[in-house]
């Protein structure tokens, strides 16, 4: 007879079972429910369920790890951590986040309606109205802006990756790092400045102004997010495509570009969401107006962002309905944000090519 | 003929549009840096009467320009610090969730929503911070101060309102949490599967595999991303000057008091409407050394990132 | 390949917009029963305050002349006096009076040397409201204010506080007093009522930003109003028509405490003297703080319209007239009232800036 137990398989022995993490979780709260119920029996107070939670949660993180550390060993137990860690990291940063999201769609939904995307503010006083101005206007001056902005932005960035040595590189890279310093009240205060200047006309207000504040914030965000996209392009793809005879331009084009256009776009789409919710910059330069204009070049030209404050910032005498469309505005504002992201997700998805993942 | 053909071919020719896509890249560039001069002349010209002004003149009276803008200053730097510390660590950990951890399906959608919220417009953010935030912060600031009082960050007295810079600085790392996120995760997206799967087979967990193939690669773009969000934070005007209490000539890193530092930009948004003569010219001037500040703090970035080059694809 | 592809992207949210909605529902074909032959487009800026009264102005002036577009940048007083001054803006709306030397510097939208008009065009209380657990109706002379916003009175039982509130519980409850963070002149007129009428208290000079470092800050009435709402026991000042639903304190004038009211409000301009830079064309006041008169509300802000009386541009005469005319009548102070929650000019008043705006040069 051969002893068959022999010596335990060390792949399979000193593991926790699979069901060791959601049992420990779920008793961790309840211990710590039971601890703040206690507490408020004996002090007489409600049960605070929110930090009940966030300590059974610590709980669950340290006797996870100290429990992995005596049957798994160290390194299993640090594996155990991180994840706890990172999952809860996430789930920590989604209370926020989804209170924002809430608090908006909740209270934006009462002008969430037709009259709301169908009228501008022209003669309305308290109840009614819309903010069809305000969208028109923000979709003008962020398109101008992104139409400035994206191309200048992933050329450089491409300069940048692809061809610049020396000086000037240098200098581009250092000054792009400088440009994401400037604050965006000071880009109107700039683009104010100068059109002032240039058309001789001290109260100038008009859409186009707005686009170039908005492209001086845009630039550097889709040169920064564009350049690291390229950078992670390996080199062995160039190289490859050299070897077989392509030229650089079309090397950048067919090869560095797609591979890296879920990146760039996910760039360009933050550069879009970075500035299309500017309020200080449009304030100045693009005006405030309640009637609709088309015309980027010419009057004032009104914004989601613009609406958004004046509404909250100048009620009238009912405050209710200013709230009210101040928060549909907004809701409508992310709702944009979110097409323009999913507009580009599927360009991404149809021009990139299929990666292992 | 193939042979001649090979035999010419070493010298690289530069072909036409080979010349006209690195010209019109170039040019890209050059354009950055004329608005930025363009950019820079407006903002020194502008300072120069307030830097060079009695400083009697400016508001406030100050001592000297340098002590009007102290204050602010480091309003600014401490509030975005604060931001930072918050936000980097939740950053990290949502774009490794999102992509080292869960399931495919569920990352991609968790992925877009995180884009979506790099959009939620900074007003929006000010009118939550205003209505939302600071009054669920209050009665813990109470709890903090009374029970923690002792810590320099806590001391007495508290605010009653809630709107203090530890406010401000939540709500900033709420807004710059998407853009790190963003940032990061498609760099850790772009980490060589055969690094990790290496790691992998070599027997290592899978937080050693994050550890030695996906930080190490991912180290310039996680700094990057950093740096764009505390560009963010540090410029960030409207829900500085929505949500904060702030108190002029101010430096105090008390977190939970009524009266806080203000900040740079949060100063140029609540006084430039009625600043007239040399008032806009001394705000326009903390402009000017706000830029001054994210120079430094990028160019030291930059240094960091540097030294990292090695594990660029492109280099 | 992806720049087009972007700008394409652009394009397509664009055009689908635009396809969407052409026009707005509201606007072009209301008709008006009075035709009017106006047209154009004027252009206003400054106080924030007549922001929502110059809102329904100009709801109320467009519709009845279909052919103008008026726009009020609410952009705050400094900014307005100061495009007004360099020719940007037909007419500025501003809290503070012109100062000389603004006066004396010239306007360059104004044909030189023809002078500038200065008129009262809305009349706001300023109301102290608060938010203290149990205490509904508070009673304040101005010291007593001074000294709370100073940060001298620091609890709500201070003796003070309660000598002038017999009969009320106040809580032992620390104060929180709010004030603007952002310039304004709400700020400037509700300090220059206390350091006039609480000098011994109140001794800092009356400007636009608030001068001691005490309290909380909050910017614009909203957000003052927002502080004050949603924090606890918490005092500030506001414009009346955003009190809402918070307690407000009545004010010592003379003898007898006062609440705010338009007819209080009102009542004290009519009867303050003319302010220093008065003239033919300058009806600005300087507001009697001092006033005994408990049918006076002293605390309250007056904000004027600043325009020329010769326009370099003469087709911006007839229309400046037409709607400056509009919001200084008794017509156009009763919507601003019922909107904005003014309180109207007195028909004194109003008599004497339509005599001043018959001065605008048209054609």
């Amino acid at each position: 007879m051969t002893d068959v137990t022999g010596p335990p398989n060390a792949l399979t022995s000193g593991r926790l079972p699979r069901w060791a993490t959601p049992v420990l979780l779920v008793v961790s709260w309840a211990v710590m429910l039971g601890v703040f119920v206690l507490m408020a029996l004996a002090g007489g107070s409600d049960v605070a369920i929110a930090p009940a939670l966030f300590l059974g949660t610590l709980l669950f993180v340290v006797t996870g790890f100290v429990l992995s550390l005596l049957v798994e060993g160290l390194r299993q137990a640090k594996d155990r951590l991180v994840t706890s860690l990172v999952v809860s990291a996430f789930l920590v940063a989604l209370i926020p986040l989804i209170s924002v999201l809430f608090t908006v769609v909740s209270n934006g939904r009462h002008r969430f309606d037709a009259a709301f995307f169908s009228n501008s503010m022209r003669n309305v006083v308290g109840e009614g109205g819309g903010a069809l101005h305000a969208i028109m206007g923000t979709l003008e001056i962020t398109g101008m802006a992104a139409l400035i902005s994206v191309p200048i932005g992933l050329l450089t960035a491409i300069y940048l990756v692809e061809y610049g040595r020396g000086p000037l590189a240098r200098a581009i890279t250092f000054f792009v790092d400088v440009m994401t310093g400037i604050p965006s009240i000071v880009a109107g205060l700039f683009a104010f400045a100068f059109f002032a200047l240039v058309f001789a006309d001290p109260g100038i207000r008009f859409g186009f102004g707005g686009s170039i504040a908005l492209a001086l914030l845009m630039i550097p965000v889709v040169v920064r997010s564009s350049e690291e996209m390229l950078k992670l392009v390996p080199n062995e793809l160039r190289e490859a495509s050299y070897a077989l005879g392509v030229p650089k331009w079309l090397t950048i084009l067919k090869i560095v570009i797609p591979t890296s256009i879920a990146g760039i776009t996910t760039g360009v789409t933050l550069a879009i969401a970075r500035v299309i919710g500017e309020t200080a910059p449009l304030l100045i330069i693009a005006g405030f107006t309640a009637s609709m204009n088309y015309d980027l070049f010419q009057n004032r030209l009104m914004s989601l962002p613009v609406f958004v404050y004046t509404q909250y910032a100048n009620p009238g005498a009912d405050v209710a309905p200013y709230l009210e469309r101040a928060w549909a505005a907004a809701l409508t504002l992310i709702l944009i944000v979110m097409l323009l992201n999913l507009i580009a997700r599927l360009v991404a998805r149809i021009f990139s090519p299929q990666l292992g993942r | 003929m193939r042979m001649t053909t090979a035999a010419a071919s070493p010298k690289a020719t530069l072909r036409p549009a080979d010349r006209i896509f690195s010209g019109s890249t170039l040019l890209a560039g050059s354009l950055i840096l004329v608005a930025l001069a363009a950019v820079a002349i407006f903002l020194v010209a502008q300072s120069v009467p307030a830097l060079t002004a009695d400083p009697n003149e400016l508001k406030g009276s100050p001592d000297s320009f340098w002590a009007y803008v102290g204050p602010l200053a480091f309003g600014s730097l401490w509030a975005a610090f604060l931001a930072l510390v918050m936000a980097l660590p939740l950053s990290y950990g949502i774009a490794l969730f999102i992509s080292h951890y869960a399931p495919r399906r569920l990352a991609q959608s968790l992925g877009y929503v995180v884009d979506l919220l790099a959009a939620v417009p900074s007003v929006v953010f000010g009118l939550w911070g205003i209505k939302v935030l600071a009054p669920a912060v209050t009665p813990l600031y109470g709890w903090l101060v009374e029970n923690a009082g002792w810590f320099p960050l806590f001391s007495p007295p508290v605010s009653g309102t809630g709107r203090t810079i530890l406010t401000v600085a939540i709500v900033l790392a709420v807004m710059i949490i998407p853009i790190i996120t963003a940032v990061s995760r498609e760099v850790f997206l772009q980490t060589p599967r055969l690094h990790e799967e290496a790691a992998l087979a070599l027997g290592a967990t899978r937080w050693e595999m994050i550890r030695m193939a996906v930080i190490p690669f991912g180290r310039p773009g996680m700094i990057s991303a950093a740096m764009l969000g505390l560009g963010r934070a540090l410029g960030e005007t409207m829900v500085v000057a929505m949500v904060l209490s702030p108190s002029p000539k101010l430096i105090t890193i008390v977190l939970t008091g009524s009266q806080n530092p203000s900040t740079i930009a949060g100063n140029i948004a609540l006084n430039f409407p009625e600043a007239h003569g040399i008032d806009v010219n001394g705000l326009i001037a903390t402009g000017l050394i706000l830029f001054a500040i994210t120079l430094v703090i990028n160019s030291v970035a930059r240094v960091v990132i540097n030294r990292r080059a090695a594990f660029s694809g492109a280099d | 390949m992806n720049i087009t592809r972007s700008g394409g992207l652009v394009a397509i949210a664009l055009v689908g917009a635009l396809a969407l909605a052409s026009c707005a529902a509201n606007e072009g074909g209301t008709g008006s029963d009075t035709p009017s032959d106006l047209s154009g487009t004027l252009a206003g800026a400054g106080a924030s305050s007549q922001g929502s009264a110059q809102e329904a102005w100009v709801a109320a002036f467009q519709t009845a002349n279909p052919g103008v577009t008026v726009d009020y940048d609410p952009s705050g007083s400094g900014a307005g006096r100061e495009a007004f001054i360099a020719g940007g803006v037909a007419f500025a709306g501003t809290d503070s009076a012109l100062k000389p030397e603004e006066i004396d510097g010239g306007f360059a939208g104004c044909v030189p040397d023809t002078g500038y008009i200065q008129v009262p065009a809305y009349i706001s209380p300023i109301a102290v409201i608060f938010n203290v657990d149990g205490v509904e109706e508070l009673n304040l002379d101005a010291a007593t204010i001074a000294g709370i916003f100073k940060g001298d009175i620091t609890t709500w039982d201070d003796p003070k506080i309660a000598a002038l509130n017999e009969g009320t519980t106040l809580p032992s409850a620390s104060i929180t007093a709010v004030h603007r963070s952002d310039d304004s002149g709400t700020t400037k007129n509700f300090a220059d009522y206390l350091s006039k009428v609480a000098p011994e208290v109140w001794d800092a000079e009356p400007a636009d930003p608030f001068p001691y470092a005490s309290g909380e800050a909050a910017q614009g009435t909203s957000g003052v109003v927002d502080a004050v709402t949603n924090g606890v026991n918490t005092i500030g000042y506001a414009d009346a028509s955003k009190a809402g639903d918070l307690g407000v304190a009545e004010i010592k004038v003379g003898d007898e405490f006062v609440a705010y009211s338009a007819e209080g409000a009102a009542a004290v301009v009519a009867e303050s003297p003319a302010g220093d830079t008065a003239g033919d064309t300058d009806l600005s006041i300087t507001l009697d703080r001092t006033t005994t008169d408990p049918s006076h509300y002293p605390l309250v802000l007056v904000s004027y319209i600043v325009t020329c009386v010769e326009f370099e541009d003469a087709e911006a005469a007839p229309l400046v007239k037409s709607y400056i005319s509009y919001i200084t009548s008794e017509e156009g102070q009763a919507e601003a009232a019922a909107s904005a929650g003014a309180a109207p000019l007195s028909p004194e008043v109003s008599a004497q800036v339509a005599t001043v705006l018959d001065t605008i040069v048209t054609g």
